[in-house]
């Protein structure tokens, strides 16, 4: 981290570049600002262009309310993340790599929201995990966000893999690829035999990725990403591809019963653990990261429902949770930034160094608790108004939502208090305010809680709305008001706040309680993906001691085995009805051909000596080119000539260097006995290729390529050597392909020489 | 190599066997050649000049460095399949002009990138291992 | 001919792989040589023998005159040629490197076997994080 003393204060040193950046998520936020009146208005823009029509693979793209919302929290967030950033990451060595994998990253989330493609949407998302796993280790010179982002990579890439499955399952099933084409066919896929699978891996996709218990364990490590990045995560991106996925999904998949009690059960159950768990950490980093589960989990809860209350309490709780939780993140990397810790024991009395940060926190953490006049008292009151409204299990989910919302009030309570208030200690003395490009982000999300707390209607009629109506056939108008007279769900309000402040009050004990009591918990998932990740490296070491054991020579006796017992037990039954006995008819010199290759061959393969194999060798290459001129290819026969003239000077001018060659048989048994297994072993595949190509030329030959060639040689490529208008002209992609190969293994070959003896990789 | 034989027949034949080069290569369309087995001859000849008179020599006589050679080959190759995406066709579409007297065509450009790709290699590995 | 040409590419393919077996690498590099002649003349032998004319087209006509030899596998076989030297010559480069190294070309030395200080990227990682 760096903690910069205060006299460098006055000159805010700060990334340019970075800063500059945020042109990218602000034109982009531009562009979707000038489409939101017609998509509020119920307009949906498309736009489609052909990649691979063959697999039902098109880049379509799609805006409706839904992604619009969801468009317009991830170029908000990313423009002030990036604002953000630019102070954050000054001076860090790697910062330009850090700009382009946060860009890159929001670019995929927006790739996942507009898609319009199934598979499209795949790639997306999966361009998020691999994008997340470099942010989240992005110091990875510690080993710790190494592991961390592996342990993302693997939750959320596996996660990704079954969402590929459902994906395929649905394409299975002859239904279409296209997301706004698949609504059409609700009824013949909820009917289908494959419903249930499809949803679990579906699910599993999006539990994942959004962090549901079982697969929450990785969004609380994550936090080794720099703070930036885990606002941008946790706020707008990344863990809400899963609730989008849910929501994009939900008339397609959405509404039968299997739906709504998995939905509500895992959503309960995830923001009831992290609600509890948040208040456990002293570190404010994890504890936002508890409270995002939290909030993942509910927003599932309600995604569980098929009424309109319930989905515009989930979206207007997406909405609540994107502004509170973004300006929270960043005031926390503000905290952590100005003062070098994020540990609730050393903070205090912040309040008079970093005022307009805690005006932001203020702002943030009230929204979160949901006090009337903020955004997150309207969320709060619709969300109770959605909870009584679920068809499944009413009030189970009225009691989750509401034991959670008031662990949220204490721990919002927690978040504001205890750095911001009391006693300011010694060793934060000269911790000053941040420069203006840390403040504008929490101080913007911050204010915005307020004033869409003041004005609900304005934004439920503009944004949730036309979100809501995006994925729910039913027209039914649900407009948010400041007060909405005494009821049920005020009431309900009223009760959170209360108990949130008696949590607050025994939170030391409460904290002790939830300690001891996760410490009994005797099987957890991260102890299962720890246990399962060292068995499952164990095992792969242990079958590569097996079989990369080092030994050349076991190697391809392994493969030439393989080629005769598979090849061989397979084809030589029949080979005897194809192959016949040679029969000599062609030209004599050919014969004699055949055995002066055979017998130059016989030299290389006795030879004691090198001059003598490479005698044999240019014999052998000699031989054949011969054999090609014979058999009308003068072509080749020049270039094999060549070839065989260069390979001998190259052999020679290297052989020199090397130590003479060993006699083949050393005295002693064991190597006797592995020479006549090789011999075995070689001619064994050798009888093998021998019948192949006997049955090869067994079978009538089609010659329907050459044929074209032969006649359009001339008259379409105007050459008249056929061979060379083959490789130059109708195969000449195949040519550029193979002279790729040539400079490769030249270039490799050039570095292999160059390189100093003993001496390390560059680092 | 201080053989004088040897030395006094490459100057000789270096000569002969690049000329033997371009022939082979230019006839390549018509009559058996190309670009391969010319890239081949004149590696022999470069070959035979590193032998007898060291690799400098070799350095002076081409004057680029053999692996940008074989980069511009491949560049050379990888742009004669250019001028067909102007046309419409798929990547490397032979593209002829035609005049009364002869016709010239991009697979002539694909065919020099070939060549010197493959003598850009050959000469980059035979310089190193001299040099080394 | 075709079945001569056949079992002669089978011979040429044992004796290859005899080399190749062997465990030393010099006479593993004549085997590779070996084999690559022998798949070269399996292409051939797969695209059938014939004893007439070489596929061109003559100075007159606007297709072969009469029967010409199978063009295509002589195509193939002329980049598979050159390739085949390309991976000869890196081949033997990793020879000259390996001996550099080892100090031995046979495969079955214990100094062949035993990791290089110089090669070895997983040791570089595991001395700079000792955990």
């Amino acid at each position: 981290m760096l903690l910069k003393p205060p006299e460098t204060e006055a000159v805010p040193d700060c990334c340019r570049g970075g800063l500059y950046s945020c042109l990218l998520p602000f034109g982009l936020f531009g562009l979707l600002c000038l489409a939101w009146p017609r998509v509020a208005g119920g307009a949906v823009f498309t736009a489609q262009w052909a990649w691979v029509p063959s697999l039902d693979l098109n880049l379509a793209f799609r805006l409706d309310g839904l992604s619009l919302l969801f468009g317009l929290i991830i170029t908000m967030t990313g423009f002030f993340v990036t604002i953000y950033a630019s102070s954050y990451m000054a001076g860090h060595p790697h910062n330009g790599r850090f700009f382009v994998f946060l860009h890159a990253f929001m670019t995929a989330m927006l790739g996942i929201v507009f898609a319009d493609n199934l598979l499209l949407m795949f790639i997306c998302w999966e361009a998020t995990t691999v994008l997340s796993f470099l942010l989240i280790g992005f110091d990875h010179e510690k080993a710790e966000a190494r592991e961390n982002a592996r342990q993302a990579l693997l939750v959320t890439g596996a996660g990704g893999l079954f969402l590929l499955m459902g994906i395929l399952l649905v394409k299975s099933a002859g239904f279409p690829m296209t997301l706004s084409l698949l609504g059409d066919s609700r009824d013949l896929i909820q009917t289908h035999a494959l419903y249930p699978a499809v949803f679990i891996c579906f699910l599993v996709g999006a539990m994942t990725k959004s962090g549901q218990v079982p697969f929450h364990f990785w969004l609380p490590n994550a936090m080794s990403a720099p703070t930036p990045i885990s606002a941008f995560l946790h706020a707008a991106t990344m863990v809400k591809a899963g609730i989008y996925l849910l929501m994009r999904l939900h008339p397609v998949l959405g509404g039968t019963t299997l739906w709504m009690s998995t939905l509500v059960l895992v959503g309960g159950t995830t923001a009831l653990w992290g609600a509890v768990q948040a208040l456990g950490p002293c570190d404010l980093k994890r504890i936002l990261a508890y409270t995002t589960l939290m909030a993942l989990g509910v927003l599932t809860l309600f995604l569980g429902g098929r009424t309109v209350m319930s989905l515009t309490a989930a979206t207007t709780f997406l909405m609540v949770h994107a502004l509170y939780k973004a300006a929270l993140f960043l005031a926390v990397g503000s905290i952590d930034h100005q003062t070098g810790t994020r540990d609730l024991n050393l903070l205090g009395g912040l309040m008079t160094r970093m005022p307009l940060t805690t005006l932001a926190v203020a702002g943030a953490t009230l929204s979160m608790a949901g006090f009337p006049l903020f955004f997150g008292f309207i969320g709060k009151e619709i969300m109770y108004a959605g909870a009584l409204a679920e068809e499944i299990w009413p009030l189970f989910a009225t009691g989750i939502t509401l034991s959670a919302n008031a662990l949220m009030t204490a721990v919002a309570a927690i978040i504001l208090i205890t750095p911001f208030f009391g006693p300011l200690p010694a060793h934060l003395k000269h911790t000053w305010e941040t420069p203006w490009t840390m403040r504008i982000g929490p101080a913007f999300m911050g204010l915005l809680g307020i004033v869409f707390g003041i004005m609900p209607e304005w934004v439920s009629k503009h944004l949730i709305q036309p979100a809501v109506f995006a994925f729910h056939p039913d027209r039914e108008e649900i407009r948010l008001f400041l007060f909405h007279g005494i009821n049920l769900p005020l009431l309900l309000s009223v009760v959170t706040l209360t108990s949130g402040a008696v949590i607050y009050w025994q939170k030391t004990r409460l904290r002790r309680g939830i300690g001891a009591a996760t410490e009994k918990l005797w099987v957890t998932t991260p102890g299962l993906y720890q246990s399962g990740l060292t068995r499952f490296l164990g095992t792969a070491a242990a079958v590569t001691r097996i079989l990369q054991n080092g030994s050349l020579s076991i190697y391809l006796s392994v493969i030439v085995l393989t080629l005769v017992l598979l090849t061989g037990s397979v084809w030589l039954p029949h080979a005897a009805d194809i192959v016949t006995v040679p029969a000599v008819t062609g030209p004599y010199i050919a014969v004699g051909l055949f055995v002066f290759v055979l017998g130059a061959a016989a030299v290389v393969v006795t030879a004691r000596h090198r001059l003598a194999a490479i005698g044999g060798l240019g014999g052998v290459g000699g031989g054949v080119a011969l054999i090609f001129l014979v058999f009308g290819a003068p072509d080749i026969a020049l270039t094999q000539l060549l070839v065989e003239t260069l390979t001998l000077i190259f052999v020679s001018l290297i052989l020199l260097r090397l130590p003479p060659m060993e006699p083949i048989i050393n005295p002693g048994t064991p190597s006797r006995m592995r020479t006549l297994r090789n011999a075995i072993l070689s001619a064994g595949a050798g009888l093998v290729v021998f019948t192949l190509i006997s049955g090869v030329v067994g079978h009538p030959l089609d010659r329907g390529q050459t044929t074209f060639f032969e006649t359009h040689s001339y008259l379409s490529a105007h050459g008249r050597n056929i061979v060379n208008v083959i490789l130059v002209d109708f195969r000449s992609l195949d040519t550029l392909g193979e002279i790729c190969v040539i400079v490769l293994a030249a270039w490799a070959g050039v570095h292999l020489i160059r390189r100093p003896f003993g001496q390390k990789r560059a680092p | 190599m201080k053989s004088v034989i040897l030395k006094t027949a490459t100057r000789l034949m270096i000569g002969l066997m690049l000329i033997f080069a371009v022939y082979v290569f230019l006839r390549g369309h018509h009559e058996p050649g190309g670009g391969f087995s010319a890239a081949l001859l004149a590696g022999t000849a470069f070959s035979l000049l590193a032998i007898t008179k060291g690799a400098d020599h070799v350095r002076k006589a081409i004057r680029i460095r053999p692996s940008f050679m074989a980069l511009s080959g491949l560049a050379l190759a990888a742009g004669a399949g250019l001028p067909a995406l102007f046309f419409g066709k798929p990547f490397l579409t032979g593209i002829w002009w035609q005049t009364e007297l002869f016709s010239a065509g991009t697979p002539l450009i694909f065919d020099s990138g070939v060549f010197l790709a493959v003598l850009g290699a050959i000469l980059s590995i035979l310089l190193a291992l001299e040099e080394n | 001919m075709e079945h001569l040409l056949a079992l002669t590419v089978g011979t040429l393919f044992s004796g290859a792989l005899f080399l190749m077996l062997s465990g030393e690498l010099v006479r593993f590099v004549f085997g590779f040589v070996l084999m690559g002649n022998a798949v070269n003349l399996l292409i051939f032998t797969a695209g059938r023998l014939s004893f007439v004319a070489p596929p061109l087209i003559g100075k007159t006509g606007t297709v072969p005159a009469g029967p010409v030899a199978n063009a295509l596998p002589q195509a193939l076989i002329l980049t598979a040629i050159v390739i085949g030297f390309a991976m000869t010559l890196f081949l033997l480069i990793l020879l000259y490197r390996t001996y550099a190294q080892t100090r031995t070309l046979n495969t079955r030395r214990t100094e062949f076997l035993s990791e290089s200080a110089g090669d070895d990227t997983d040791s570089d990682i595991r001395k700079k994080n000792p955990s």
